[in-house]
């Protein structure tokens, strides 16, 4: 490798940040999706993660259109409203070297998409699912979505007095295997989150929540920027710690649950409420209920089971990309074909 | 008809004198749930055993069980394959519909019914054959449960001492058909001898059919079109595979999921070379093929007209984001549920311009096993090369049901993968973007995500060459207008139309899919019973090609026949055809949900043509109307 151009920040596979980088934003200035697209550039150059294996998914919204915002040189498909997952799905069988990333948004997520969104979650698809949650239609003006809280106002005065879906509680329940929280306004946070979910092999549901500037940042709505930075309740701290890095954590005995991930990396995550343990469906599930119903938002990572068996480890695909399989793999010899034939006479 | 009419007994008596060998339909009536499959696929194959080209059709119901079911086996000298109108030999096991059964057949057919039915004073012009089945299967087995499984096979004893098929051919299919479960062999053996014993101490012939031993099976195989469809895409090296089960689609995608795992385990590792997904829904199938295709991978799925409207959204994805995906589109009548078990060519329309906007589909229409075996795999090389969605449009009748067929032949040339951009294209043409028109055919060169080449960002929002959004004017023309060109490039490259240009005919047929086999049929009883010759052709793909307007060009009078009420074929042809051709078409439409015959086309021409001679035959009652519904100008 030649030596770097002085001043340019090369990572540990020396590229420096411009295949990160996508196209000019076209969001409303101060949206918080803006800021999650900085921290999941910041996130795949710290790693190192190769832009050439990466496909980002999206579906359609607001959200959806920021996967073209990060990693110009990675191939990304928009796809249509809701079905995202099955793309990613098929996308990952195809080629199980690819890492995935899909945007989705609250209301591509909780309603139109909820199903695709559910059946993703059972199959623990090696996958980064992240949802920009604004509580609200963004492409559209303003309208409510499915994870609006109840008693949130919209700016023309409509109160919202349908419960709202807690997606991380689904995703718990369902099977994602790397559930977490964020807020787009925490940059630390989302971005030990985002380079942990990179070391993770399963689902990684990630809703980060990301106030629409413009149609759902006003006094009376829950997912304001102010109402969110009030009412964010980390109940996890988490230091990341990647497996190419040589670094010890200290830490007090009995304060902290160390985590290690499916390459090695490592996850220290503080303990800031009471008994909880990440590691635990019914305990995660109890932290999520807990804080809700105080009218906070429980931030961090809120489960982790970092063993369990992917989707293409259960459907026992061979280890090469079904995509670039030779022929003589894929069509039997002329026998296979005599033997049905004869089975048929 | 009068039951005492007296010329129509003398009719009975005078048809038994001739014997009519390998040319009769014989219809089992049961109840669906009842185990009467393997009874009906052992008397089916034992004929086809015996030389004797044979099909066999199976009207079900939409249930499990405890409705009325009937198969239809249709033995024919001539290899005439397509549903027969008339049944000429019923039996007659389901006591529902055992009166309405007789009361529909012709005079001089015969009727094996279970005896408590007391069937035989309802005509006096067919033959009765009572058989006391719950007594014959009580002496086969002492256990009530598996007399209930094996009640049907006695049928099967009786049915060859009355048609003369060999009973070792019985056991042979027997045997063919159960495999190694010998104990299940036995107890079925004992009951067909059951019923051959019964027939020959108490039963006197009086009917004409009969199997005459022929060679005209040699080396066939028996199949239904659904297998043909599996093994087209595991030859195909087909790597994704999703769907949603139903029916009739849901047979090809098991099938496949058989061969795979026996097949395509990587030899080394014991690891598949495949990933088969049943999906949460058809959105989701063609999702999950959608992605696969985009990665790289060689992706299908299969479903009916419910699962096509959920996938039309998707459709238009893939029609615009350019993504290669094989559908199978195995239909049935709609609209709606339909008749779910029953048969219609009548997604045409609805799949020719699938989801919004300006939208186009490439279409291929099997008409055989082997046919549905070999587009199958057509399939997946036009979907990459023309990166678009691909519809095999199959039929409940076609898909579900047992055809004879010659054994398929092994592919003789390596699959088409389509323009992939390489190192080497990509220094030829230098300047690369998605959608770009490099060589003029429409089709621009794709890269795959993980292949190392330039990425792009697909969507389904406009976008220009270099796959950026865009909503200029010029751009999104540029891009449809492209589009429409690729699409004429698709012209040369699906299967050209089976043409048999008659120099002595002014009536051409048009017709494609399972309306082949009645068509085939209609043209010899055209020819042999009114001396009318004519002209056939076969379409096998849409676009169209230049041989549709030149066979229009050279008749008279273009019958275009299909299995839908709408005329959906000849109303795509109205689009591309000129005025004067659009003028000589006219429709034979069959809609009724059971497969279309020959003798309605027959009809139907002949009426259309002004020679009303047929129109007096009587219709049996399940096809009141629409079976020969008449169309065109």
């Amino acid at each position: 490798m030649t030596a770097p151009p002085p001043g340019k920040k090369l990572n540990r596979i020396g590229l420096d940040l411009q295949p990160y980088r996508g196209s000019k934003t076209t969001l409303c200035a101060g949206c918080g999706h803006n800021a999650i697209s900085e921290r999941i550039i910041d996130a795949f150059f710290e790693m190192g993660v190769d832009p050439r294996r990466v496909v980002k998914l999206s579906g359609i919204g607001c959200s959806s259109k920021s996967p073209a915002y990060f990693l110009g040189g990675s191939h990304g498909l928009n796809a249509v409203h809701g079905r995202m997952p099955s793309v990613g799905t098929g996308a990952m069988l195809a080629n199980q070297n690819l890492i995935a990333i899909g945007v989705s948004g609250d209301g591509d997520t909780g309603a139109i998409g909820i199903g695709q969104f559910v059946h993703l979650m059972r199959r623990n698809l090696p996958i980064i699912y992240v949802i920009e949650d604004n509580g609200c239609y963004g492409l559209t003006k303003g309208q409510f979505s499915p994870t609006a809280d109840v008693g949130s106002k919209l700016k023309n005065g409509v109160v919202n007095d349908l419960p709202p879906i807690d997606t991380c509680a689904l995703a718990v329940e369902l099977g994602a295997t790397f559930v977490a929280r964020s807020f787009s306004g925490d940059k630390k946070q989302l971005l030990a989150l985002l380079k942990a979910a990179l070391a993770h092999r399963g689902t990684v549901m990630l809703d980060v929540l990301s106030p629409c500037v413009t149609f759902n940042d006003h006094e009376g709505s829950t997912k304001s920027y102010s109402y969110v930075k009030d009412h964010d309740e980390p109940i996890t701290d988490v230091s990341f710690v990647p497996s190419f890095e040589d670094i010890d954590v200290d830490y007090e005995p009995g304060t902290t649950q160390e985590v290690t991930l499916h390459d090695g990396s490592k996850i220290y995550l503080k303990k800031l409420e009471g008994s909880y343990d990440p590691t635990d469906k019914i305990s995660a599930l109890r932290a999520l209920h807990e804080t809700s119903r105080r009218g906070e938002f429980a931030t961090g990572l809120i489960y982790v089971e970092p063993d369990r068996d992917d989707f293409i480890t259960l459907l026992n695909l061979v280890d090469e990309p079904l995509s670039t399989l030779p022929l003589e793999k894929t069509r039997p010899p002329k026998a296979a074909l005599d033997e049905i034939m004869e089975g048929l006479r | 008809m009068s039951p005492t009419d007296l010329a129509l007994q003398e009719a009975v008596a005078k048809h038994s004198d001739q014997r009519v060998a390998n040319d009769f339909s014989l219809q089992v009536a049961t109840v669906n749930g009842s185990g009467s499959q393997t009874a009906n696929l052992v008397l089916l194959r034992s004929i086809f055993q015996m030389g004797v080209p044979v099909s066999g059709k199976n009207m079900f119901p939409s249930n499990i069980a405890g409705l009325p079911t009937w198969f239809t086996i249709r033995a024919n000298k001539h290899g005439y394959a397509g549903r027969k109108k008339e049944v000429d030999f019923l039996v007659a096991m389901n006591p529902e519909t055992a009166r309405e059964d007789v009361m529909t057949l012709d005079p001089g057919a015969a009727c094996v019914y279970d005896e408590p039915l007391k069937l035989s004073t309802l005509r006096n012009d067919v033959t009765f054959y009572p058989v006391p089945f719950d007594k014959l299967v009580t002496a086969v087995s002492p256990d009530a449960k598996l007399r209930r499984l094996v009640r049907n096979m006695i049928y099967d004893g009786v049915l060859a001492k009355l048609l003369d098929i060999d009973m070792a051919q019985m056991e042979k299919a027997l045997n063919k058909q159960l495999g190694k479960k010998a104990k299940a062999v036995a107890i079925n053996m004992a009951a067909l001898k059951a019923g051959w014993d019964f027939a020959e101490k108490n039963l006197s012939i009086q009917h004409p059919f009969r199997i005459e031993p022929m060679n005209a099976t040699r080396g066939k195989i028996l199949i239904e079109g659904n297998t043909g469809a599996a093994v087209g895409c595991l030859m195909a090296g087909v790597t994704v595979v999703a769907w949603y089960p139903i029916t009739p689609s849901s047979s090809l995608c098991e099938t496949l999921i058989t061969y795979m795992r026996k097949y395509r385990m990587d030899k080394e590792t014991g690891k598949a070379t495949f990933a088969i997904v049943q999906a949460e829904d058809e959105i989701a199938s063609l999702g999950i093929v959608l992605g696969a295709g985009w990665a790289g991978a060689r992706a299908m799925t299969a479903t009916a007209g419910p699962g096509i409207s959920l996938m039309a959204e998707f459709t238009g994805l893939g029609y615009y984001a350019e993504v290669p995906a094989v559908i199978f589109d195995v239909q049935r009548v709609g609209p709606s549920t339909g008749l779910p078990t029953r048969t219609a060519q009548g997604d045409i329309l609805s799949i020719a311009f699938l989801s919004h906007g300006d939208t186009k589909h490439l279409m291929l229409f099997p008409s055989s096993p082997e046919e549905s075996y070999a587009m199958a795999m057509e399939a997946f090389d036009l979907a990459e090369r023309f990166q678009t969605p691909i519809f095999v449009m199959m039929d409940l009748d076609l898909g579900m049901n047992t055809w004879m067929a010659e054994p398929f032949q092994y592919p003789d040339k390596p699959i088409d993968r389509g323009k992939v951009l390489d190192e080497a294209t990509l220094k030829r043409i230098g300047d690369w973007g998605r959608y770009k028109d490099v060589d003029g055919d429409g089709i621009p060169y794709r890269t795959i995500p993980g292949d190392g080449m330039p990425a792009y960002f697909a969507r389904g929002s406009g976008h220009n060459t270099r796959a950026v959004y865009s909503e200029r004017a010029d751009d999104y023309i540029n891009n449809v207008d492209r589009l429409a060109r690729k699409f004429e490039t698709a012209r040369t490259f699906v299967p050209k139309p089976v043409v048999e240009m008659n120099p002595k005919a002014s009536i051409g047929l048009i017709g494609f899919g399972t309306s082949h086999w009645a068509i085939s049929e209609s043209r010899d009883q055209l020819r042999d019973e009114t001396k009318i010759e004519t002209s056939y052709l076969r379409l096998r793909a849409y676009p169209f090609t230049g041989e549709l307007a030149e066979f229009c060009e050279r008749h008279d009078h273009v019958y275009v026949v299909e299995q839908n009420r709408d005329a959906q074929m000849a109303a795509l042809m109205r689009l591309e055809l000129k005025p004067e051709h659009i003028a000589k078409l006219r429709s034979v439409l069959h809609y009724n949900g059971l497969p279309i015959d020959a003798r309605s086309v027959t009809d139907d021409v002949l009426a259309q043509e002004g020679l009303n001679m047929a129109i007096q035959r009587r219709h049996a009652p399940d096809e009141p109307r629409g079976s020969a519904g008449v169309g065109g100008e």
